[in-house]
């Protein structure tokens, strides 16, 4: 789960971070009304969005005056926002965030990730910052600083010390930096976050250390004992279908093609996904079902995929393990029936009662087509879907 | 031979009364798997399935001499499980549990550094030498006792490897679901390392995913140690980047964990590699007749 810039700022400013002074408005009024409660003479305007690449979006908007910062939010409340980070729809703009300017001498760019190589919660810091981190680690990776920390003996000083030297930062910042760093760390696990990233981290004219950004990522999996976190979610910032999938306790990606797949095990459903396109065709999304797929998720996951405007097929892929494949056949021909599906469904089953199963689908009088393996239920999958298009 | 478990693991189960501990439990006697208790807190003293159920782990593998425990313990409780049964001597502890926050896992990771316990999982199937014990939630009809080593991120993917290899007759020596989580236990080089020690496992295969580098390592091991022919699939070609697919695990970020960079290391490494899923078994039937034309002509 992600939270907003002025979410995460909050966070900060509670765990001693320094940040720019700022306040979160809705309406044009809020904004300049904010600016007055603010220090100028220069204000930034910046659109709350769950994705970065904000800047060079128009997401982002110096001003000079409070009326500036008024047609500034007019420009960007209500609108969506597309960067290189959020597909072709963009995201909506329900709020934004004014902040008082701040006179930047340097910018860095500090974060906290897991480091899945070694299993540990690692810094990563760059004197490159306000930039692509991705792209300066794959140019310029000496430019990459990196430490992670020993879950038993926790953040040392030594290591604070090792990226603060390492990002040219000099007499009483060193300190200031480690005292980040050491609030940074304890948030990580207090609240069972999976990214901190603070991009730029800047050095004020003054000397100062300041996180001019901010970007919190939560450990889904963390959530039943975060519920303050849980508070602070934004539905509106997440993808329709995937919120709804969500709901019945699957897992769905929207893809770009005509392809709407079905299938139990996030393994398998990827695989589904990659065969589509072995075979010259467009999988529409990725869907896991879970590896106890009950007759009425299956009749959830089919209502989720007919919703999606864009699919011609419908490919079902499953490998009854402990689920049983006729009880997954009768959920097909529950749903449709119940959805009035007029698409092309595809079915391949495999495990379980499979041959119980393909007794029903036939059995069935409906215009479902019974695949004999994977690749069969691909290729039929690929021309139905083509088939559709012309239509 | 195989690896982990056969038929002389007493094996307990953690969560044992809980409805999926029942469930599995009730399938894993069925199947042969020499289960001898099980351990949920508050109920030490009773009877379930017609074993005995022990309060803790430490007072069950007293009593039952158990060397290797299956969790299903929510994923609440579950690092907790895990360090239980390492601290009480455990010797293979296989975590089905899913949804463990990732913080709990760096934790247990690193305590498990200094012990004797290997940890399979989590978000994992288990694991099945077939015909002898099944430690997991694997559909065990699939299965057949058999010659090739299976190693998978995957649940239902490993399944679709060991159901091929089954009906192109190779069966299975072991097959290990090492999960789907970014911090696991046992990771594709050392189930890979004990393969190849393995007199009986002739080839293995090896399913991997998007997300992280641990095929990269794997390709880079295999190069260096590997001597058995290895036939990889990786997941995801067409998973699009920052997504995660279902798996916790299953992530492209910041340009890492591409399935065409670990094609590309595997490759590199001599693994035979499929794009597609359906091909592991005829596959890896072809790397083994490929293994024996190469000996005859030396």
């Amino acid at each position: 789960m992600n939270l907003h810039e002025y979410q995460s700022k909050r966070i900060f400013a509670e765990a001693g971070i320094p940040v720019p002074a700022g306040k979160v408005a809705a309406t044009e009024a809020e904004a300049v009304a904010a600016a007055g409660e603010l220090t100028g003479p220069v204000w930034v305007v910046k659109a709350q969005i769950h994705a970065g690449g904000r800047g060079k979006a128009g997401g982002v908007k110096l001003c000079r005056s409070a009326a500036e910062v008024g047609a500034a939010a007019r420009g960007m409340l209500g609108e969506r926002l597309v960067t290189p980070q959020t597909g072709s729809q963009g995201l909506p703009v329900n709020e934004v965030y004014v902040e008082a300017g701040s006179a930047i001498a340097r910018e860095l760019y500090l974060s906290l990730l897991l480091d899945r190589e070694r299993s540990r919660i690692a810094f990563v810091a760059s004197a490159a910052g306000g930039m692509n981190i991705e792209e300066v680690a794959a140019h310029e990776p000496e430019k990459i600083l990196r430490v992670d920390v020993d879950p038993a003996a926790g953040l040392q000083g030594f290591q604070c010390r090792r990226l603060a030297f390492g990002l040219g930062l000099a007499g009483p910042q060193v300190a200031q930096f480690e005292k980040i760093a050491r609030a940074l760390y304890c948030l990580y696990l207090e609240m069972d976050l999976s990214l901190i990233e603070i991009n730029p981290l800047i050095v004020t004219k003054d000397g100062a250390l300041v996180a001019l950004d901010a970007k919190i990522n939560v450990d889904a999996n963390a959530l039943f004992r975060q519920p303050a976190l849980v508070a602070m979610r934004d539905p509106s910032q997440e993808d329709e279908m995937e919120r709804q999938a969500a709901e019945h306790e699957l897992n769905y990606v929207s893809l770009e093609g005509n392809i709407a797949c079905m299938v139990n095990g996030a393994g398998l459903a990827m695989a589904t996904m990659d065969l589509i396109k072995l075979h010259g065709g467009e999988p529409a999304n990725f869907l896991d079902v879970g590896g106890t797929a009950t007759a009425d998720r299956v009749t959830a996951a089919f209502r989720l995929i007919l919703s999606n405007a864009r699919a011609r097929a419908i490919l079902v892929n499953i490998f009854g393990g402990i689920v049983r494949c006729d009880v997954i056949a009768e959920g097909i021909i529950q749903a449709v029936k119940n959805a009035g599906v007029t698409l092309p469904v595809i079915v391949r089953l495999e495990g379980t009662n499979a041959d119980k199963a393909r007794r029903l689908l036939a059995a069935s009088g409906l215009a479902i087509t019974v695949a004999k393996d994977v690749s069969d239920a691909a290729t039929k999958a690929v021309r139905l879907a083509r088939k559709g298009e012309k239509r | 031979m195989s690896i982990l478990v056969n038929r002389r693991s007493r094996v307990i189960c953690q969560g044992f009364t809980g409805r999926q501990g029942t469930f599995h439990s009730e399938q894993a006697i069925a199947y042969g798997t020499n289960l001898v208790g099980g351990v949920t807190p508050g109920r030490g003293g009773t009877m379930h399935l017609d074993l005995p159920v022990f309060d803790t782990v430490h007072e069950a593998v007293a009593k039952t001499k158990a060397d290797v425990s299956v969790i299903y313990v929510p994923a609440p409780y579950a690092a907790d499980a895990i360090l239980e049964a390492a601290d009480a001597g455990i010797r293979l502890v296989v975590c089905i549990t899913e949804g463990i926050p990732v913080n709990d896992m760096v934790r247990v990771k690193a305590s498990l550094a200094g012990s004797r316990s290997r940890l399979v999982g989590p978000n994992c199937p288990g694991v099945i030498t077939p015909g002898e014990c099944k430690v997991g939630i694997m559909p065990g009809f699939i299965h057949q006792p058999g010659r090739i080593g299976i190693i998978s991120r995957s649940g239902t993917l490993t399944y679709e490897a060991v159901f091929q290899t089954t009906n192109v007759g190779l069966g299975q020596t072991t097959c290990v679901g090492i999960g789907g989580d970014p911090v696991r236990g046992l990771n594709f080089i050392e189930v890979l390392a004990l393969f190849e020690r393995d007199d009986d496992t002739a080839g293995i295969i090896m399913v991997g995913e998007i997300g992280g580098t641990d095929e990269e390592a794997a390709a880079e091991y295999i190069r260096r140690s590997v001597t058995k022919p290895v036939v990889a699939y990786i997941a995801g070609v067409t998973a699009p980047t920052g997504k995660r697919m279902g798996h916790p695990g299953a992530v492209i970020a910041g340009g890492k964990g591409t399935a065409a960079d670990k094609y590309a290391a595997l490759e590199e490494a001599g693994v035979r590699t499929v794009r597609s899923a359906a091909e592991l078994g005829v596959a890896m039937k072809q790397a083994l007749a490929a293994k024996r034309r190469r000996k005859r002509r030396r």
